[in-house]
């Protein structure tokens, strides 16, 4: 019924090579062996070497990686309860401007997160590093946890939960038998959001660190403020793997879980 | 008890770390500086109970945003943030809606792999998105040295540090923000109606028009504002790829606070930035909600 079209298939064709012919080109060039980024002499794997040996780089990576985890693992907690509480926490005083901050931040420049932020940590007296970053970090990443997770809890059968109180089990119960184990991919995709804009962010983090703390990104930005180098290539092309290895792997498990889950349901239509 | 910690956890957290540091912009941007670091004054003390309240509200003035408008750095800067992010936005739309429209014609196997491919850039580093294109755009770069070899120009091009580039920079980084909602409006468009247009006498092309691009409205105008809020306050993209031409807010508040260490400018240059973004924020839930009131 869909005949073959050649604008379609155009449109396609230019639209992912503008997408992805960028990043090819800079994975290409990291495996240059001149130091000008622009002019091919023969292959070499030799930034790599350069930058397996540069310490600044290797700390701020574990600095980027330490406050990663922590803040979105701190997110998704907080971001799932406050996902539970918008869903199924009825009325409650201030309801409005809890809805009202938890999709504000999804919108607000990061300048002006980052800035506010940086005020009240001064304000305060708090030293800034690896601290302040997970604080703020955690702030903004919650609220994306608390978007993908509501967006699961809405669309599922209330029901169940009822079944599971009905049946003697206390509220807590209910949600962690329950709930949680439905709602799991949610979570799961939460963190991961979480987990790669604590990764990516550079604005956030660059008002809210301190001389104690720098993040890849930070790095990153200051380097090639200064122009293109092959070693950036280098350090670009290793994210880009481990972004592409991890979103297919990802998908081949909901994929996965999706097949299962159709083949439960087709049993239990059987035996019911 | 336990609903009240559930409640009173994820709520305080967000009045502490969100409400609080905007109270704390809007006093400072109404506050003067005292040699450029903290305090600054007026201070608030609560130790003389309503006198000291009343005093301090008492001196906070609009000083600041007298300044923003006595130098026409601010306002053209927002002017050409507006103008930048209307402009890119028009363009991501030109170059989205025909990768989102075959996407959605494509045979229904293939459509999860060109979702995956459309989502993965998202999932990759933006400020190494961005990073990409300053190898192209150089002087030097592959994009001048394949123009050359093509012979359709004598000379390279300077489009890296110029508003040029930026635009690329946003159309590329952006992208995937304006396929997605235009496509997802796409994919669920009931074929037989463009059938039943052409049956009807229309051309293919006013059956486009006429049938296909009313009902992706919706997306159309969620792609539209996903671009757009950003991209007004954008940082990372003016300051790699502009050039010192290249006026943008984000930037001119990152510089004021790093460089200029003015507080009290950068936080009224912020609440400014702020009451500008309002409006297509709010007419972007409208859209959204409108939207899900028409899928009930």
């Amino acid at each position: 019924m869909r005949r073959f079209s050649w604008f379609n298939a155009t449109a396609l064709t230019l639209g992912f090579a503008f997408l992805y012919i960028p990043m090819i080109i800079l994975v290409i060039y990291s495996f240059n062996a001149s130091k000008l980024v622009t002019v091919w002499a023969g292959f070499s794997t030799q930034w790599y070497g350069e930058l397996v040996r540069n310490e600044e780089f290797l700390n701020a990576a574990w600095v980027t990686i330490k406050v990663a985890v922590m803040s979105s693992t701190i997110a998704t907690v907080l971001g799932t309860m406050a996902a539970y509480v918008l869903v199924r926490g009825g009325r409650f005083g201030g309801r409005t401007l809890f809805s009202g901050m938890i999709y504000a931040p999804l919108v607000m420049p990061e300048v002006i997160t980052g800035l506010s932020l940086l005020l009240l940590f001064i304000g305060i007296g708090l030293d800034r590093g690896v601290l302040t970053i997970v604080l703020a970090h955690t702030t903004f990443s919650m609220c994306y946890v608390s978007v993908v997770v509501s967006s699961r809890l809405v669309t599922f059968d209330r029901s169940l939960e009822e079944a599971a109180l009905d049946l003697g089990c206390s509220p807590f119960e209910a949600f962690r038998l329950v709930t949680l184990p439905i709602i799991a991919p949610a979570v799961i995709s939460g963190w991961l959001l979480a987990f790669t804009l604590s990764l990516d962010d550079l604005v956030i983090a660059s008002f809210t660190t301190g001389p104690s703390a720098t993040t890849l990104p930070i790095k990153i930005f200051s380097a090639v403020r200064l122009g293109v180098s092959p070693e950036i290539n280098a350090l670009s092309t290793i994210m880009i793997a481990i972004v592409t290895i991890g979103v297919i792997t990802a998908s081949l498990i909901t994929k996965q879980a999706a097949v299962r889950q159709a083949r439960d349901e087709r049993m239990a239509e059987r035996t019911a | 008890m336990r609903r009240f910690v559930l409640i009173a956890v994820p709520y305080l957290w967000l009045i502490a770390l969100f409400l609080i540091p905007f109270v704390i912009v809007l006093k400072i941007s109404l506050s003067d500086v005292a040699l450029a670091r903290p305090p600054y004054f007026p201070q608030l003390d609560l130790s003389q109970g309503w006198e000291g309240l009343t005093s301090f509200f008492a001196e906070l003035d609009f000083e600041n945003f007298w300044f923003l408008t006595t130098d026409d750095l601010y306002w053209k800067a927002y002017l050409s943030s507006l103008q930048i992010a209307l402009t890119s936005t028009v363009m991501t739309l030109i170059v989205g809606y025909p990768i989102a429209y075959a996407m959605a014609r494509a045979a229904p196997e293939w459509r999860p792999t060109l979702l995956m491919l459309v989502i993965l850039p998202f999932w990759t580093s933006f400020l190494i998105r961005v990073y990409a294109w300053m190898g192209i755009l150089s002087n030097e770069g592959l994009l001048n040295q394949f123009l050359l070899w093509l012979g359709v120009i004598n000379e390279p091009l300077t489009i890296l540090n110029t508003n040029t580039a930026v635009y690329i920079g946003i159309v590329y980084t952006y992208l995937p923000f304006m396929i997605l909602p235009i496509y997802s409006a796409l994919e669920r468009m009931d074929d037989s109606l463009l059938e039943a247009a052409e049956d009807l006498g229309c051309s293919r092309l006013s059956a486009f028009w006429l049938v296909t691009i009313p009902l992706s409205k919706n997306g159309i105008i969620a792609g539209c504002f996903l671009v757009f809020i950003p991209t007004i306050g954008e940082f990372v993209i003016p300051s790699l790829l502009g050039g010192s031409g290249t006026l943008m807010i984000g930037k001119v508040l990152w510089e004021e606070f790093f460089s200029n260490r003015d507080w009290p400018v950068a936080s009224a240059v912020a609440v400014i930035l702020l009451l500008i973004l309002v409006i297509p924020i709010i007419l972007f839930q409208r859209n959204e909600q409108k939207q899900r009131e028409a899928e009930g």
